[in-house]
């Protein structure tokens, strides 16, 4: 029994999400191999080498990988993985957009997001966005698995596994690449900190989530939104928190001007500590808060901020 | 005259038939709380209140603007379900849909299957587009779109936040985890919908009560000569562990100092 576990990256650092595979590959048991497929990802082998657990890593590093498209990833993990007893991947946009094309060519069922590993074909998984968790077994001789990361703890960066090239190369021809436009930032990413503040409709406009961002400079966090602040425009898509956004899970969440809508919860209710600011006291978001202050955030926000 | 002869082929090439195949999904209403069954066998669903999946809603919308661009000619919409499933059917009529399909089944079909039963019908439509939502928000599986697109050779375009057809071809832009993505797909195309895609309309009475005349065919999922055995058996479905309500602090003062000193996060 081997596990073919797919690398999360974005052809410049390898995410945090891939030593939480990890964990969760090693829940299952078996050796595991870790596929880093991109564009120039020499560095990014060496840093998965490192993580504790991984036997091998293979590389696949050709232009053809340098966008992720569903169609070219597919075909690469469809060829390597036919030899293993699971394939993994991060419930990331990356790991939900190629997987399911493996799961159906392997004719296998996908088990998507799973939350915890009870037995080597037996996985946890959240539906009915987080308000019902089923344990379902699969009979497939491949299992096809996204995890969802938030879960699982960090695998240490302590191994050494030998470097495997292959040289393979996938490209379909009726999908293409055309652009991109990636969200530059200083702070951590959403799915990797430990402490997140996000703004909800409450912050009015885009402009006043500035008054976010001098706590998050001082705590280290990263900026997120609830989905009504992304559809007004106020911020980007790539931080919305939620059943359809990011799942989260940091130490610390702070909820600023967000009702509390269960779409919302979905994303975020397994932070260590929640903390809501919210002028209304009979918000929903204050049953699932730790810490609730009930207050106009205008006069919260810069008061915390001060006294950080 | 032969510059006139070419505009005139030009003119009748692009308007060439284009079908967009949208299959729908009956799901719990998003408002409805969810509760799971005493015996830990499954959700409650009896008496709950079921709509048409909002990312499908969706994708019914945007086919129902392309076809008001002049872009798409005829829009099928399918659903794979019992009976009960020829209501979202219908709101899909309402909503602008020409016919529509029910795949009659009781069976609890996994995603595999659903994408089987689709591809089949792919095959006897011939679509341009199928526009999915990208999950269901019961399952959350987030799988079929990108199964089906597999399974038919048919390229990809998830979680788009803007379709644009053009020439035989589709540009998707896609919401992805760092920000958006643009891809080109030539058609025949799979696009599944995210929620910025755009805003559903409300179905007007007219047009509820045109949608009871509109065709709709029922099958048996029986008769498509697909294996429907699911592969993946539910064990238990629990009650997500419920969080303690916590306290309301007076003051920001009061708030800093509980998290440093009592939840020690900061
Ligand atoms: C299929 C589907 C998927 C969805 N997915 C997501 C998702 O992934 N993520 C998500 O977040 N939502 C999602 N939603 C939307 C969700 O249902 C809610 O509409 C959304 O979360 C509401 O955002 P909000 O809390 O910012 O806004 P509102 O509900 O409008 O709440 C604003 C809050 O701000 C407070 N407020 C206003 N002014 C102040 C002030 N001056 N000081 C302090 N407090 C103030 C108000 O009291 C209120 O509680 C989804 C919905 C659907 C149907
Ligand atoms: C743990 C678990 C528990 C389950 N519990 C239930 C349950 O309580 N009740 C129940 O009915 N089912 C249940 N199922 C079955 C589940 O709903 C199926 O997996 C589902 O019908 C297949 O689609 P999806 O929701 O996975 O699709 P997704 O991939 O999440 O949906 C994407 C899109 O596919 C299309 N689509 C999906 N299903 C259909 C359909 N039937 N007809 C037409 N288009 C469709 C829609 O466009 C939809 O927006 C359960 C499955 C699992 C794994």
């Amino acid at each position: 029994m081997a596990i073919l576990v797919y690398a999360e990256h974005d052809n410049q650092h390898l995410k945090s999400e891939t030593s939480k595979l990890i964990t969760a590959a090693q829940k299952m048991g078996g050796d595991i191999h870790l596929l880093v497929a991109g564009e120039n990802v020499g560095d990014i082998a060496q840093d998965a080498a490192k993580i504790s657990g991984v036997a091998k890593v293979i590389v696949a590093d050709n232009n053809a990988y340098a966008h992720q498209l569903a169609e070219n990833i597919a075909d690469l993990v469809l060829e390597l993985g036919k030899a293993y007893s699971h394939i993994l991947a991060a419930a990331t946009t990356t790991g939900k957009n190629f997987m399911p094309r493996v799961a159906a060519l392997l004719d296998v069922a996908q088990i998507s997001d799973i939350i915890d590993v009870e037995s080597d074909d037996t996985f946890v998984r959240p539906i009915y966005a987080g308000n019902a968790i089923a344990t379902v077994k699969t009979s497939d001789a491949i299992k096809v698995v996204t995890v969802r990361a938030a879960a699982f703890d960090a695998a240490s960066a302590e191994g050494s596994a030998p470097i495997e090239n292959v040289e393979t190369v996938k490209l379909a021809e009726k999908s293409a690449f055309v652009s991109e436009s990636l969200t530059e930032s200083e702070r951590p990413e959403l799915t990797a900190a430990d402490v997140i503040i996000s703004g909800g409709r409450g912050m009015q406009n885009g402009e006043n989530f500035k008054l976010l961002e001098g706590i998050a400079d001082k705590l280290g966090a990263a900026i997120g939104a609830s989905r009504a602040a992304v559809d007004a425009g106020f911020v980007p898509n790539d931080m919305q928190v939620g059943q359809t956004g990011k799942i989260v899970a940091p130490q610390l969440y702070i909820a600023v001007g967000i009702s509390g809508a269960i779409q919302h919860l979905a994303g975020m209710k397994d932070s260590k500590i929640i903390v809501a600011i919210n002028k209304d006291e009979e918000a929903p978001i204050f049953q699932v808060a730790d810490y609730g202050l009930v207050g106009d955030l205008f006069e919260v926000l810069p008061e915390l901020e001060s006294s950080l | 005259m032969i510059v006139s002869r070419y505009y005139i082929v030009k003119r009748l090439s692009i308007e060439v038939k284009m079908k967009i195949l949208v299959p729908v999904k009956r799901a719990i209403d998003y408002n409805v709380k969810v509760r799971v069954k005493p015996d830990n066998s499954a959700v409650d669903l009896t008496n709950t209140k079921m709509s048409i999946n909002p990312f499908c809603e969706i994708a019914v919308e945007e086919a129902v603007r392309l076809k008001e661009k002049g872009v798409a000619t005829e829009i099928v919409v399918v659903s794979i379900g019992d009976k009960a499933c020829q209501e979202q059917i219908r709101t899909a009529l309402a909503l602008g849909a020409d016919r529509g399909i029910q795949i009659d089944t009781d069976a609890q079909l996994d995603s595999l299957q659903i994408a089987k039963l689709l591809q089949k019908v792919v095959e006897e439509e011939s679509p341009e587009l199928v526009i999915l939502g990208k999950q269901s928000i019961d399952s959350d599986n987030n799988q079929t779109g990108q199964m089906l697109a597999a399974l038919t050779g048919m390229p990809q375009g998830t979680f788009a936040s803007e379709v644009n057809v053009d020439d035989g071809k589709v540009n998707v832009t896609r919401e992805i985890d760092g920000g958006l993505q643009t891809v080109q797909l030539t058609l025949p195309a799979v696009v599944t919908t995210d929620l910025r895609l755009n805003e559903p309309r409300y179905a007007s009475l007219p047009n509820i009560m045109k949608a009871k005349r509109k065709p709709l065919d029922v099958k048996s999922a029986a008769d498509f000569g697909v294996d429907l055995t699911s592969h993946v058996s539910v064990i238990k479905v629990t009650p997500p562990p419920q969080r303690e309500g916590g306290i309301k602090v007076a003051d920001v003062a009061e708030l800093v100092e509980k998290l440093k000193n009592e939840a020690k996060v900061i």
